[in-house]
């Protein structure tokens, strides 16, 4: 019987997908929204009852769905681990994705391909299941690329938008390059362990060697800074964008981007045996948190602010993770799954309501117009700022106060300075988008209307989840859902954690809290009372502005370094593959219509064989790379003789 | 009695200047005939090792090798004519819509 | 004089297919142009008892006419292999012939002659037979290609395709007779014995196997022997593309690999880093080009030079000299695998494009499937699948077999190589993406005035169906074609 309700989770979403896909255009929108939500809906209530008992029973237990067996010494089962960070993951996934199912069914509302839309979604549902559900790692990289997959298609949903296309090869083209480490450490994994389960794999972790484990742990960061858009990889996040909001609130914000901090978690055993992959991860995501903050300080589209304010957020769950705060940085995850969704989904609202205005210069003044909305997005500026006791602050210090009582100051002042900004940004938003003078366009102005309540309702939810989705962390390091996921996190480092002492954490708080109101302050300051000053501020200091509004032109170093050279070899390949050697063909061709005796053709012959030709494999210089593929049956002939001779001189080099 | 090697080197020539030819030459009829050299080349060697080994068997493979050409030769007459045919032309440098 | 009545019982299948394939000829003339589709039925029926006979035959090892023919496992495999994607062109082609309104039953006898070509290579014992078998396949393959007789590109592919195959073949040929010359014998096992007497370093020895190389990288398209490919994919009738270079690639794979393990199995420190290097330019290559292709038969192509490039690390970690005969068995089985995977998967993808018109033209160029998820959403499903696996994304086959290739090549300790294929198997992501991308991500361009539409007839039906589910049960269900390799792999010496 529990058996099945686990299996079922992924199961439910998976039917509605095949019915929806295969037989979608046959029936009206309403049957298939009923059947989208309402198998999210029982997927919900089977997350519930498993989670019920895992808290009654506090036992881990492993149910295999599908015996996956490839031959030789590989059986891989495709097999689900129920333990207490799976059960959150469940909730998070399960719950935030319903209410944005059911937001959905109101933003999409007569869209054209709503079925599709609503395929998509199940199917990223049932990934996104497979991903935090799997006991084992192949399970965990099918799930994986399919949240991938589905969020490319779900990037591009407006096909007709070009930039929507782009930005969504992009997304998919950075996954994969972080996909490629991942499965590079999976085989390592292999290799080391011969069996790819978890529970195996993490009860002999400690045989490791260092340098191997090194070595798994930084593959494994290379596919988590992919997938959670950390730096170096995080310009396929605010891209992504381009994709419909409640699209950018489910993938882009609450689940398959916390994947990457999931999947760390999950490997803490290989991790804690890897000082240096912990350092790196703890700075890739200090770096991240401080260096997204500052661009979404400029950023004028309501949609990337929030965007690099996720990646900022990121960040946070990362440096956690490597400073061994793992229960932390899940907590920050789940109270960051509910603020970001409330955020993303009250600023669909907004663009529902402004009829698909993103552009915060042409907003304004609509707390009068939008009373509700303005209501939840408040909250959610609120939690995410770290206001005292809203749920962004208790997760968010948190870690903040762990990094401080472990010793790592020089993070500690990275996260704290990006509180500040994080702070101000928000409050940024929250004053150019609701307060002040109306700049909406005159056209615009008078459709602005409140979103119906299928859309608010969820909101309601999820803002209710930001207030008080921190107190099952309450006390710090000591709160219930800290013990609750004890049993999962605590390794070697973490095993220290929960002796911090008491009275330097609530001076942290104090710290924490002040800087979040500093933060408003400033924002208050420039945005509202003085709304003057923020233009002034940017004057003077045009070339900061335009480096963070141009988000420090990090979208163009990577064309001009990776993209266009790229490029640039492919057409260059083609080139030399389309053309052959001038010179080889050239002269042959002149030889022939000079019509030389055979003896000359052999001299030819010899000449181009063994000089041109291995000259020509041996040094590669530009002036080498010519016409190759004319389509000429000739060239292709002395291309196989030159391999001929390349063959040769291998082996005689041998 | 002539030495084995003096067979392995004409054979050599020979196929040599099959391969030569294939190289050079426009006439798609001539790449045909240098590919028959080329071919000729071992059977040479297959009747030159036959006799250096005594061995009946290496006369056999020519049989098959010819019967072999023979056939490439009709399949590939035929594919010349249906070319000339549509392109008026059995210069195989004409022959590039296929390319990049 | 007695007949071998033994031999001929154990090559009953290559009888079946040999005559039926006289029989279509010999029919064809007297068959009226209406009912040409009889002889494909025919011509199916007869793969389907062969198919019946190697399967009852699977477990024996048999040889016939004096060592000349061998009758194992390894053979059975890929014999099947053959039978699925012949039968599988076949009905392709009864749609596809249709529309290119060839009505020519000949076609069938060609690829069933073509068909018994293959399956002599795959199960022949000695150079002479296999290169035998070869000629048979190539020179039936030859005709084919230009089947589209006014078509002027599909007889310059034809054309190409002659000269360079048959002047491959001269090479292979000249290599064949320097071994004679070195064993006294083209028997595999006499080669196997000669290379134990004469060492490694013998130069003719060496020299014939370097002509060997050519001729077989010729014929499994690899860099640099691959130029041919794009160029004669692109102009031959789809359907034939697709059978060149799903079937025509698998038993020459299996040839080579039969001739390289058994017969040369002893130089295999030589040849291993010839294969390396090889197996490396193969992968660069046809991923980089397939990047910049705009047909997407040609895209295609450089894509299955690219995939052969993948199969290639199989062949490099079953020809490591210092690895044991385990290691390198699970090389040899995933390189079998990974071509059974990439046949359904790259057939499919050339049935897709068959069976796609765009007024009475093919629709070949990648920007003719603009849209075509609005307009064809089930072929454009059925691309996105084929793609997807190409791609190697799970739970395809296409990702079963690139995760088998690529832990035979981690576990024999070459996990560089490992490493350079993974990411390129992430460039190649961008190019099978971007038909995706065309299908789903942009409206059909109405202004063109060429509407791509459909083809569709039950037999169509059964090919995509067929490749569908290989493409996905392979994927769910590895299990059963995993056993059967690694029961059918070559004993290694």
């Amino acid at each position: 019987m529990y058996d099945l309700l686990v299996i079922l989770i992924p199961v439910f979403p998976l039917l509605a997908v095949l019915i929806n896909g295969l037989a979608g255009h046959r029936y009206s929108h309403h049957v298939a929204y009923r059947l989208a939500c309402g198998s999210v809906g029982l997927s919900f209530l089977c997350s519930v009852a498993v989670f019920a008992t895992t808290l009654r029973t506090g036992i881990t237990r492993e149910v295999v769905a599908y015996t996956w067996i490839f031959g030789g010494d590989l059986v891989v089962n495709l097999a689900f681990l129920i333990d207490p960070l799976t059960c959150v993951m469940l909730l998070v996934v399960t719950g935030v994705g319903l209410l944005i199912h059911l937001y959905s069914i109101g933003y999409m509302h007569g869209e054209e391909g709503f079925t599709r839309f609503f395929t998509y979604m199940n199917l990223f549902m049932v990934s996104m299941l497979l991903l935090v559900m799997g006991n084992n790692y192949l399970v965990l990289f099918i799930g994986w690329e399919g949240v991938g997959l589905c969020s490319y298609l779900l990037i591009g949903y407006y096909y007709d938008r070009v930039s929507a296309a782009k930005a969504a090869t992009k997304a998919f083209v950075m996954n994969r390059i972080g996909d490629a480490g991942f499965l590079l450490a999976i085989f390592l994994v292999f290799v080391n362990f011969g069996t790819l389960d978890y529970t195996e794999v993490f009860a002999r972790a400690g045989e490791l060697s260092t340098a191997t484990a090194t070595a798994i742990a930084l593959c494994l960061l290379i596919g988590a800074v992919g997938k959670s858009a950390q730096v170096p990889l995080y310009t396929w996040l605010p891209d992504a964008m381009e994709g419909p909001t409640p699209v950018s609130a489910l993938i882009h914000a609450a689940t398959m981007v916390t994947a990457g901090v999931y999947m760390i978690v999950r490997n803490h055993a290989i991790f804690d045996m890897a000082p240096v992959a912990m350092t790196t991860v703890a700075w890739v995501g200090g770096i991240t948190a401080l260096f997204a903050a500052t661009i979404g300080l400029v950023q004028n589209d309501i949609k990337r602010v929030l965007a690099y304010s996720t990646v900022s957020q990121l960040g946070y769950m990362f440096l956690a993770c490597g400073i061994g705060a793992y229960t932390a940085a899940i907590f920050h995850l789940m109270t960051h799954a509910f603020f970001k969704a409330l955020l993303f989904l009250a600023a669909g609202s907004v663009i529902h309501a402004l009829s698909g205005e993103q552009d915060i210069r042409k907003m304004g003044g609509l707390k009068a117009r939008i009373p509700m909305t303005h209501a939840l997005f408040l909250v959610g500026t609120l939690a995410i700022a770290g206001i005292f006791p809203l749920a962004g602050f208790w997760s968010k210090d948190e870690i903040m106060a762990h990094a401080f009582t472990h010793g790592h100051y020089a993070l500690y002042a990275m996260a704290v300075l990006g509180a500040l900004l994080t702070s101000f940004y928000m409050f940024r938003l929250t004053y150019l988008t609701f307060y002040g003078q109306s700049r909406v366009e005159p056209h615009v102005a008078g459709h602005i209307h409140e979103s119906p309540g299928i859309m608010i309702k969820p909101l309601l939810v999820l803002a209710v989840l930001s207030v008080i989705g921190g107190f099952p962390g309450v006390p710090p390091e000591e709160g219930w859902f800290h013990h609750f996921l004890d049993p999962v996190t605590v390794g070697v480092l973490s095993g220290a954690a929960h002796q911090g002492a008491t009275h330097p954490i609530v001076l942290l708080m104090v710290v924490a809290t002040v800087i979040a109101l500093a933060g408003w302050g400033l924002a208050h300051f420039l945005y509202s009372a003085r709304p003057e000053a923020a233009s002034q501020w940017a004057a003077r200091a045009p070339a900061a502005y335009r480096t963070l509004f141009n988000k420090y032109y990090i979208d163009e170093a990577y064309d001009a370094a990776f993209v266009e050279p790229a490029k640039r070899v492919g057409r260059i390949w083609d080139w030399f593959d389309r053309t052959v050697i001038d010179g080889l063909v050239r002269g042959v061709g002149g030889m022939t219509q000079g019509g030389s005796a055979l003896s000359t053709w052999m001299e030819k012959y010899i000449i181009y064989g063994s000089i041109n030709v291995l000259g020509y494999a041996n040094h590669l210089t530009a002036r080498s790379w010519r016409r190759l593929q004319t389509g000429m049956v000739h060239h292709y002939a002395a291309i196989i003789v030159a391999g001929l001779f390349i063959l040769l001189h291998l082996i005689l080099l041998w | 009695m002539v030495p084995l090697s003096y067979y392995v080197i004409l054979s050599a020539v020979v196929f040599i200047t099959g391969v030569v030819g294939v190289l050079i030459r426009r006439n798609i009829i001539i790449i045909l005939l240098s590919i028959e050299l080329m071919l000729n080349a071992t059977n040479i060697n297959f009747v030159a090792f036959s006799h250096y080994f005594q061995n009946i068997a290496g006369q056999v493979f020519v049989f098959f090798a010819l019967t072999v050409a023979a056939s490439e030769v009709a399949v590939g007459l035929a594919i010349i004519i249906a070319l000339y045919r549509s392109k008026s032309t059995i210069n195989v440098d004409e022959f590039q819509l296929l390319k990049w | 004089m007695t007949l071998p009545l033994g031999d001929l019982v154990a090559i009953i299948p290559e009888l079946i297919v040999a005559t039926v394939a006289c029989l279509v000829l010999v029919l064809d003339p007297i068959t009226p142009p209406s009912r040409t589709h009889w002889l494909a039925w025919l011509s199916v029926a007869s793969l389907v008892a062969c198919f019946g006979i190697t399967v009852s035959r699977m477990d024996a090892t048999v040889t016939a006419f004096s060592d000349l023919m061998i009758l194992d496992p390894y053979a059975g495999y890929w014999k099947l292999l053959l039978y699925v994607v012949t039968a599988l062109t076949i009905l392709l082609s009864l749609a596809y012939l249709r529309v290119e309104r060839i009505h020519l039953g000949e076609y069938y006898g060609l690829i069933l002659l073509s068909l018994a070509g293959m399956m002599i290579m795959v199960s022949a014992a000695d150079l002479l037979v296999i290169y035998l078998g070869t000629e048979l396949m190539s020179l039936s393959l030859y005709v084919l290609a230009g089947f589209k007789r006014f078509e002027v590109r599909s007889l310059e592919a034809s054309a190409k395709y002659f000269v360079l195959g048959s002047f491959s073949s001269g090479i292979l040929l000249y290599g064949i007779s320097l071994l004679f010359g070195v064993a006294g014998s083209t028997r595999l096992s006499a080669i196997a014995a000669a290379v134990g007497t004469h060492g490694l370093d013998d130069p003719a020895l060496l020299f014939a196997m370097i002509l060997l190389v050519v001729g077989f990288g010729f014929k499994i398209a690899v860099v640099p022997f691959h130029m041919w490919t794009p160029d004669v994919y692109e102009g031959s009738p789809t359907s034939v593309t697709a059978f060149m270079a799903v079937a025509s690639k698998a038993a020459s794979f299996a040839a080579f690999l039969r001739v390289f393990l058994e017969g040369l199995g002893g130089l295999r420190e030589k040849w291993y880093a010839l294969f390396l290097v090889i197996c490396v330019a193969t992968l660069i290559l046809g991923n980089v080009v397939a990047i910049v292709q705009t047909n997407i038969k040609r895209m295609l192509a450089y894509s299955s030079i690219a995939h052969a490039g993948y199969a290639l690390i199989g062949v490099v970690v079953a020809g490591q000299a210092a690895a044991d005969n385990e290691t390198r068995a699970l090389g040899l089985s995933s390189v079998m695998l990974y071509l059974a995977m990439y046949a359904f998967m790259t057939f499919g993808a050339f049935a897709v494009v068959a069976l796609l018109r765009k007024g009475g033209l093919e629709g070949e160029e990648i920007e003719d499937f603009t849209g075509l998820a609005k307009r064809q959403p089930l072929a454009a499903l059925l691309m996105l699948v084929f793609m997807v696996s190409l791609a190697g994304i799970p739970p395809t086959a296409g990702f079963i077999g690139k995760l088998y290739v690529f832990m035979a090549a981690v576990n024999a300790g070459l996990t560089w190589l490992a490493v350079v294929a993974v990411l390129l198997t992430a460039v190649s992501a961008y190019y099978y993406l971007r038909v995706v991308m065309v299908m789903y991500m942009r409206e059909p361009d109405p202004s063109a005035g060429l509407v791509s539409r459909l083809t569709t007839s039950p037999a169509l039906t059964l090919v995509l169906a067929s490749a569908f589910a290989g493409v996905i049960l392979l994927g769910l269900f590895p299990d059963p074609l995993v056993s059967i390799t690694t029961s059918a792999v070559l004993p290694f010496k």
